[in-house]
């Protein structure tokens, strides 16, 4: 038999559905995989799909996916779920909205459990986009876990991030506040056919027309109006994604984004590596002890810190 | 990667639209810490065995209620065999005559759960029936 490594690179599906549980699964041999996999990655245009639970996300991402697939293109899809913090289970629904793309050989559309991570995405939702992207799918649609206005996660693993809002969702103060509605690329405003929508796309543009770091770009982020039950927009959305596709490439700033995202990817693993080397050193039991001394104010966190990388031989 | 979620397809084959049972069944593996991917009502076996593939599950479970199990069944354990996929945990539920039972788990469906077996129940017999060779670390 192949390694799993040339398989997922000549398009073997089953073996990129593997790759992913070992990576999700972080198993020891998954990182030496990705290794290997890393000088194959970096063709794909990734792009984040992220908004208000309810927003219309998944229906949108069928759609523009379905659109997409007209133009001839092999799709990647990551639909991250969250994970329940009381039983780590999960219940990963994203498909329900996608079945019609199912049975397609060119779609692999992979569902995610956040896994307890609270930026939108798991903590190896970008390792997966690496073995998706090794394997020849371009573009990768990222869609987050529903989110609040503080998950940015989705800003460091997509080159373009469509931020999707439904009318009747929040008054136009949501739209100043810091956040997601500061990391879109794209607005896209869902349920164009629901009351209201014409008032959101108002409050959206004059959000944009308020922020003065939108004339130092040659990108205008376009708010795209799209309803699915009319089938409304998608064809717009498209376009509007190859759009920003190009004016990446050509501006320079996907070279730009792509060093930010090597460095956050490295600052993170090494922080992961720091953990796990912590978790090997320190037993749970002591974990637990000095937990509750911190509590009980008997010790403070930053001493606590300082002594436990000392052990591990840092600091 | 013994401590690790078991991933679970929670599937409607059929045309029949009744999903209260699978989704009473998902949520309950859920809350046994399982990740549950429910694919929604009337799925062809192809849509089924497609989702199984891509999503890596350790179990497919399969609920149906229109009496067209000795239709559907065949063909899943069949488009699952072409694809090579042997170390996949099937199990079904719903209604299915006692009579048909040995034919069905004759095809390879290990589990059969009539109207009211209790989900913890369900839940035990797909963590000790998982594939062992899907609990090991290798590629």
């Amino acid at each position: 038999m192949q390694n799993i490594v040339e398989r997922l690179l000549s398009g073997d599906r089953r073996a990129l559905a593997r790759m992913v549980t070992l990576i999700e699964n972080e198993v020891p041999q998954a990182q030496r995989y990705l290794a290997e996999l890393h000088q194959y990655a970096g063709k794909a245009h990734i792009v984040g799909v992220t908004g208000a639970p309810g927003a219309g996300k998944s229906t949108l991402v069928t759609q523009l996916v379905r659109e997409l697939r007209r133009r001839d293109c092999k799709i990647g899809v990551i639909a991250v779920d969250p994970t329940s913090p009381f039983t780590g289970g999960a219940i990963l629904g994203d498909r329900i909205r996608m079945m019609e793309l199912a049975g397609d050989p060119n779609v692999f559309i992979r569902s995610m459990a956040s896994r307890g991570s609270l930026g939108g995405l798991s903590s190896s939702t970008r390792d997966v986009v690496r073995a998706m992207d090794a394997a020849g799918y371009d573009p990768i649609i990222i869609e987050t876990v529903g989110t609040g206005q503080a998950e940015v996660e989705v800003m460091r693993a997509a080159q373009t991030v469509l931020v999707v809002s439904a009318p009747g969702m929040g008054d136009e103060i949501q739209a100043i506040k810091a956040g997601i509605l500061e990391i879109a690329d794209i607005f896209v405003v869902s349920k164009m056919d629901k009351p209201g929508a014409d008032q959101t796309v108002a409050e959206l543009a004059m959000l944009l027309s308020l922020d003065p770091n939108r004339r130092k770009t040659a990108w205008r982020i376009p708010i795209i109006k799209t309803s699915a039950l009319k089938g409304l927009g998608i064809d717009e959305l498209a376009d509007a994604i190859q759009k920003h596709r190009t004016y990446l490439t050509t501006s320079g700033m996907w070279q730009q984004r792509a060093l930010r995202q090597s460095r956050s990817e490295v600052e993170a693993l090494i922080v992961h590596t720091v953990m796990q080397a912590l978790r090997r050193t320190i037993s749970e039991d002591e974990w637990n002890m000095l937990i509750e001394q911190i509590t009980m104010r008997e010790r403070d966190p930053y001493t606590v810190a300082q002594e436990l990388l000392k052990r591990i031989g840092l600091s | 990667m013994a401590d690790r979620p078991i991933r679970v397809l929670v599937a409607k084959p059929g045309l029949d639209g009744h999903d209260r049972g699978a989704k009473v069944l998902a949520r309950a593996l859920r809350d046994a810490g399982m990740e549950v991917i429910y694919t929604g009502i009337r799925q062809t076996p192809e849509m089924i065995v497609e989702a199984a593939i891509q999503e890596d599950v350790d179990a497919i479970l399969l609920s149906i209620l229109s009496g067209a199990h000795m239709a559907i069944f065949p063909r899943i354990m069949e488009l699952l065999k072409e694809n090579n996929v042997d170390d996949v945990l099937v199990a079904a539920g719903g209604i299915l005559p006692d009579e048909d039972i040995p034919a069905i788990k004759a095809m390879g469906i290990k589990g059969c759960f009539g109207p009211g077996t209790p989900t913890d129940e369900i839940i035990q017999f797909v963590r000790e029936n998982i594939h062992p060779d899907r609990l090991k670390v290798e590629a």
